[in-house]
């Protein structure tokens, strides 16, 4: 599926203006016993750190139906995951949601979780993916050094526009 | 899905099982006279976590070892800190700890239930065993029936977050240590899933009295669906009640006769013995006693219920006696059976929870013990498939030196090649690979356990292979399934 590149969040943030305090979620996902693909739950970890307020963090091993009610709780999602391929330091995606049908246990698309929470609980959020880029996914624990060098600069990226969706919406 | 046929008609395979996680693979052999003589359950994967383990610091374990299963690393993070306890010298943890362990398994076997019976055995009960593929997933059972689907999300994560209150994350906890727990439960995390936990044991309740109306309409297929007579095992507590977290080992025959009893788990290489077979990585635990012909048994929520004498929580118990009533008063021996038990359990779960959330002691803030350092750790939990032993040992450098895991998936490995022999006796027709056979296998295989990867130690999905073959080992078909 093509998405269409990121580059409107300024305007994102400008629809939030008005709204008092919008709920953002990072979600991270992915597994930390995989290497780089420990880089979602990484990046969500960095962000909980910044203690904004009205910012939630949560870190996923993979996404779960489960999730759609966080989802739904929130103005603003914002799904982070490592990528094999693609550029480095990261992208930036924006998603709209999408069902698909799936036969495993917990191996969700965010595009399908967005649609579950819209469906049944009653809200889709603004959401993004900022996939990062990772080299390594071996089974050990720890991030390469490539990709904590990208996880540096994503979350500078993404520290920057959650901030900015904040300040707008004061 | 991929269908090959020889010309002569020999050997039937079918390969990947949808909603169960790993790589699986069956194959049927027919005797001379073409009917079914035996059933193997394969598990391809391999990941060897116990060489993994070895060499490492045993304070890392319980974190480590989680990683072998996404869908129950909580049990494996308990199992393996409990066998830590005995390493630093340890044979009780303080009240605090235990409690807060305890509640953390409590929700862990909610979590896990509910995932298993909701997410990945509902639809088949829901749609039929035979609906089309697209229709025998959770998001059909929420669009379809979005009050069960409701059930399923939100019992789970309710799991989820007694997980991450007492864990600190709700999947990969970090929070057991040998000798203890690293934190106690807080006021507001408590006062949270308080506000919760009475709406989540009405849900569970629901979800009984639903699974109730469905054997009450389809008695035939649940007394007989891949039915079979067997031993059962499990732990219990000091009077035989239900004990999923710590207490003896028991293992009754199908009469419902004591194989043996009040077993601690230490001494489980006196009772029990791993065969190895030379198709498949998965071993083969039975009965020292008995041998591997007549000693195989099955584990997990039927067997929890079979070998308990009662369930120390109302709802619980009362479903309990029903249960063991409405099916002649005996142990209950249908494979289908699984999943009433699974959701006795489930309730049982939801009480403790509720019971430990009302206990001051949960605040306590004396969280660790200490005691002479032991070269061994052994320690048994009932997982939510079933009982799940953790062995190891560790040398004066603290470093483990050998590690020996037998998991929920191969205590019950014999069972579910029973389970799928049985399909195959009842469903097979021909040399052909139905649909129909290729569903039933993976219903059959689903009532023990959704997480082979987990038995065999590999991560990620699971596909299904089925191949039939003649009395000589020749193909005659094969059948993939992804």
């Amino acid at each position: 599926m093509t998405r269409p590149a990121h580059n409107d969040i300024p305007a994102a943030a400008q629809s939030l203006a008005g709204i008092c305090a919008p709920r953002v979620l990072v979600i991270g996902y992915g597994n930390p016993g995989r290497q780089d693909d420990g880089l979602g739950p990484a990046a969500a970890a960095e962000i909980g750190k910044a203690g904004w307020p009205n910012v939630t963090t949560s870190d996923d091993y993979q996404l779960v139906i489960e999730d759609a009610v966080q989802v739904a709780a929130h103005d603003v999602v914002w799904f982070v995951d490592a990528s094999r391929q693609g550029d480095a330091p990261c992208s930036v995606e924006c998603l709209s949601p999408a069902f698909e049908i799936t036969f495993t246990s917990h191996l969700l698309r965010p595009e399908a979780l967005l649609a579950i929470a819209g469906e049944h609980f009653g809200k889709i959020p603004q959401a993004h993916l900022v996939s990062i880029r990772g080299y390594e996914f071996d089974f050990l624990e720890g991030l390469s050094d490539r990709a904590r060098a990208n996880l540096a600069l994503a979350v500078g990226l993404l520290s920057r526009r959650i901030g900015l969706i904040l300040r707008v919406s004061r | 899905m991929n269908v090959q046929s020889s010309p002569q008609p020999r050997k039937i395979v079918i390969d990947p099982v949808t909603r169960v996680e790993g790589h699986g693979k069956v194959t049927i052999r027919l005797n001379e006279a073409g009917e079914v003589e035996e059933a193997r359950f394969h598990i391809v994967e391999f990941r060897g976590f116990e060489r993994f383990i070895r060499g490492r610091m045993y304070w890392e374990v319980p974190v480590i070892i989680q990683r072998l299963c996404g869908i129950c690393p909580v049990s494996h993070h308990l199992a393996a800190a409990k066998a830590m306890d005995s390493v630093v010298g340890v044979d009780r943890v303080p009240p605090t700890a235990e409690k807060m362990r305890r509640l953390m398994h409590y929700g862990q076997v909610l979590q896990s239930n509910a995932l298993h019976i909701f997410h990945l055995a509902s639809p088949d009960l829901l749609f039929g065993f035979d609906a089309p593929p697209e229709q025998r997933n959770i998001i059909a059972v929420l669009n379809r029936f979005p009050e069960i689907g409701k059930w399923a999300i939100f019992i789970r994560k309710f799991g989820q977050e007694v997980i991450k209150a007492t864990g600190g994350r709700k999947i990969h906890p970090t929070s057991a240590i040998p000798g203890g727990i690293n934190h106690n439960l807080s006021i507001a995390d408590r006062d949270a899933l308080r506000q919760e936990v009475d709406q989540i044991i009405l849900w569970c309740s629901a979800a009984l009295q639903h699974h109730k109306r469905f054997v009450e309409a389809n008695q035939a297929l649940h007394r007989s669906f891949a039915s079979y007579p067997s031993n059962f095992m499990s732990l219990v507590g000091p009077g035989g009640g239900m004990d999923l977290y710590h207490g003896k080992l028991r293992a009754l025959d199908a009469t419902g006769k004591a194989i043996f009893d009040q077993v601690p788990p230490r001494e489980y290489r006196n009772y029990l013995i791993e065969g190895v077979r030379s198709w498949s990585y998965l071993k083969f635990p039975h009965i020292r006693s008995l041998g591997s012909d007549q000693g195989w048994y099955r584990v997990g929520p039927l067997a929890q219920l079979n070998c308990c004498t009662s369930i120390d929580t109302p709802l619980a118990e009362a479903a309990r006696r029903e249960f063991i009533a409405e099916n002649g008063g005996g142990l209950v021996q249908a494979t289908l059976a699984y999943h009433w038990a699974r959701l006795i359990c489930l309730i049982h779960c939801a009480e403790k929870i509720k019971e430990l959330l009302f206990d001051d002691e949960l605040q306590g803030r004396d969280l660790l013990a200490t005691g002479q350092r032991r070269g061994e750790g052994i320690a048994c939990i009932e997982a939510p498939r079933g009982t799940l032993i953790h062995h190891y040992a560790v040398d004066e450098n603290d470093q483990v030196t050998s590690a020996n895991l037998i998991v929920s998936t191969t205590n019950n490995n014999e069972a579910m090649n029973r389970a799928v022999k049985a399909v195959a006796m009842s469903d097979l027709s021909g040399h052909e690979i139905t649909e129909a056979l290729l569903n039933h296998i993976e219903v059959a295989i689903r009532a023990f356990d959704p997480c082979l990867s987990c038995a065999t130690h590999a991560m990620g999905q699971m596909p299904l292979i089925v191949t039939l073959e003649d009395a000589d080992g020749t193909p005659i078909a094969t059948r993939v399934k992804e």
